[in-house]
């Protein structure tokens, strides 16, 4: 493969559950088509080959949660052209941030008798530690998200990434809205889009797991569940999964 | 990545980072001049701590979160989280979500065996460094592989709402039952790769497999009615025969100081979870033509070999196929069901086990009157087998030596064959 025309791409895993890659790996009919254009020189999923030179996409998913990782994640940004944030846990941690809430002194020993050989902090995405110029929400973040984050950048033009709410895909599908017309607790209204509405499609509501749309109101929306009789645990509970220590959520996330 | 220790008349392997595996795991392989052997399969993968944070969550929230254990095998956590929480709260779902839950389960074996057999096995075999070289000359084998994997994706979005982290599966049942016409359309596509399952069978039955030669004890759950997935008895061939909820009588944890993973014996001894355990113990509810493709690839059953778990990822392959046709032309949906309501009140505590695409996995929970997580304990099975991998270590290494094969090679492979998945395995690392 002539690697000198052809744009280097790594893909990494931090802490996380490989489910971002997953997806990547989930564009099945895109997959040849791609690794003709692009030359795939990290990804460790997939292939046994190590070329530790310089990056043009670099794909990192997970958070960053241990010493290791946030030398490793410095050393990448100073490699990687374009250094993308692949789902939740590069951007917020995603549910391991629940973990966030509790001294982690305290969720260590929940876990481990002796906590002394633990090499782990908080946990967070890695824009908290570099530079990110691309950030994909979702857990998982869509394939066609990913499609398009490769596509633009071969390009060389901006990607069109949604940053409206879940409801906007809700319409679109024609579904009734589940948070007035049934009372369900659909944390769409302060989600972003980008999964095609499943959940309230498959008649349930939304969990949140895209995180934060722009311009979120989520205390709006607490009071609104509040009206729907929501105690006060599961509202926080509500609001701090996916994305509970981000700055739109993290007044209603905490106590 | 592979680097190569010393070799001087001490050999030694270490890989620092195992490629073609799921998550960050290392193994260090030593062999002495005098014959001795030691083997560590050391897991470095992040700790996630999952026990801590599902302590303090609702009942109906722990499938949803479990499932973030693994990207790879959600489908299973969802499940066995899912039976878990309803053993504990008493919940009997019905005979359409048992069928429904089969086939989103065995949709998750598809993708999985394809994605381990094309992508992580294949190159190993065919002298690739991955699966993106092999495109060349073997893109054919490559297309098939990813279209498996797809109709696979394709199920588990059918029935589940989304492939990776599905979301129609609930306490109880599920949200929405799937659309016919769209069962209609995979139900043809399974067909068609029925039809050309019989190339994948014989690609995998050319390879020349190691043997390791050494006998150990194989764990599956086991159910008279069915091929076991979802619900069965713990089995093993050296006649363990429990239901689940014994499960902690009979496997013990230990931890090691050197990995976070910790390690799980049966009486002391290593033992082996996966397909060529649930294979070689199940082998009677096989289809016909799942028997028919494990007698074409020179499968032995039983077999205590880990490479023949390669093989008997083909069968299960076969199986999962035949098994998901035969669900989709028997199911008779009715529409308006909806999941069983939970009623919570008393603290109460719930086991389960089920078999994930790489074998025996174990979710337990107790929860107090209000519905919240006090307490879990999780064992996936790639902590099932690592006593098992480092075992077999041992034991090939010097044969790889004495047969002048490539030792860091012939160990990785051996890895690969037990598909470890190291996310999972460390969701509850305990390191001393």
């Amino acid at each position: 493969m002539s690697s000198k025309t052809k744009p280097r791409v790594a893909v990494y895993k931090f802490t996380g559950c490989a489910g971002c890659q997953m997806e990547l790996l989930r564009l099945e009919d895109e997959l040849l088509d791609i690794v003709g254009k692009v030359d795939v020189v990290y990804f460790m999923m997939a292939q046994n080959r190590d070329e530790l030179e310089r990056y043009d996409l670099c794909f990192v998913e997970g958070s960053v949660s241990t010493p290791r990782e946030l030398e490793e994640i410095k050393v990448i940004r100073s490699r990687t052209k374009t250094l993308i944030a692949l789902g939740d846990c590069a951007i917020t941690g995603c549910v391991l941030s629940i973990r966030n809430w509790i001294p982690q002194s305290d969720v260590e020993r929940m876990v481990y008798k002796d906590t002394l050989p633990l090499r782990s902090f908080k946990t967070s995405g890695i824009w908290e530690y570099v530079p990110v110029d691309l950030m994909l929400p979702g857990c998982p973040p869509h394939k066609d998200m990913i499609l398009e984050a490769i596509e633009s950048s071969l390009l060389g033009i901006r990607p069109d990434l949604r940053s409206h709410a879940v409801c906007m895909e809700c319409k679109l599908r024609e579904n009734v809205c589940i948070l007035t017309s049934l009372g369900k607790l659909c944390m769409g209204p302060v989600t972003r889009a980008g999964c095609g509405a499943i959940c309230p499609t498959y008649g349930r509501e939304c969990e949140g797991c895209y995180g934060p749309m722009s311009d979120a109101n989520p205390a709006a929306l607490a009071s609104e569940f509040r009206k729907l009789g929501i105690g006060a645990d599961d509202l926080v509970r509500k609001f701090r999964k996916y994305a509970g220590t981000s700055k739109e959520f993290k007044e209603v996330a905490g106590i | 990545m592979s680097e190569k220790g010393k070799e001087s008349s001490d050999k030694k392997v270490e890989v620092c980072y195992i490629a073609r595996v799921e998550g960050q795991g290392t193994i260090n392989v030593e062999v002495t001049s005098s014959g001795d052997t030691s083997a560590q399969f050391a897991v470095f993968e992040p700790i996630r701590l999952f026990e801590a944070f599902l302590v303090g969550r609702k009942y109906h929230e722990v499938h949803e979160l479990a499932s973030r254990i693994c990207g790879i095998c959600p489908i299973a956590h969802q499940i066995t989280a899912l039976r878990a929480v309803e053993n504990a709260l008493n919940v009997e779902v019905t005979p359409q979500t048992r069928a429904l839950r089969r086939l989103l389960a065995l949709s998750g074996w598809i993708q999985s065996h394809a994605l381990s057999l094309y992508f992580l096995t294949a190159p190993d075999y065919l002298g690739f460094d991955g699966a993106i070289s092999m495109a060349g000359k073997y893109g054919n084998v490559l297309k098939r592989g990813l279209r498996l994997k797809k109709l696979g994706n394709d199920l588990s979005e059918t029935v589940g709402g989304r492939a990776v982290h599905p979301i129609s599966a609930v306490v109880g049942g599920f949200t929405k039952a799937p659309i016919k016409e769209e069962l209609a359309k995979i139900r043809e596509r399974l067909k068609d790769e029925k039809d050309d399952i019989w190339s994948a069978v014989d690609l995998f039955s050319s390879f020349n497999y190691p043997e390791i030669g050494r006998k150990t004890e194989l764990v599956a759950i086991s159910s008279d009615k069915e091929y076991a997935v979802n619900e069965g008895r713990l089995r093993s061939s050296s006649g363990i025969d429990s239901p689940e909820q014994d499960y902690r009588i009979h496997v013990k944890e230990k931890e090691v100081g050197y990995s976070n993973t910790k390690s799980s014996l049966i009486k002391g001894n290593d033992f082996i979870v996966g397909p060529i355990a649930r294979v070689s113990l199940n082998h009677q509810k096989l289809t016909p033509d799942a028997m028919k493709a494990a007698k074409r690839l020179g499968l032995d059953l039983p077999c205590y070999d880990p490479f023949a778990n390669i093989k008997a990822r083909v069968v299960e392959l076969v199986y999962a196929i035949d098994e998901c046709m035969r669900i989709i032309d028997t199911l008779k949906l009715d529409f308006s069901e909806q999941p069983i309501r939970a009623e919570i009140g008393t603290p109460c505590e719930g086991v389960s086990l089920t078999e994930a695409p790489r074998g025996l996995l174990y979710h337990w929970y107790k929860l107090d009157r209000s519905g919240v997580v006090k307490q879990a304990d999780i064992v996936p099975p790639t902590a099932h087998n690592s006593t098992s991998i480092e075992a077999s270590l041992r034991a090939l290494a010097p044969k790889l030596l004495k047969e002048g094969q490539d030792l860091t090679l012939g160990c990785e492979m051996l890895v690969r064959a037990y598909d470890p998945c190291i996310s999972c395995s460390v969701h509850v690392a305990r390191v001393e």
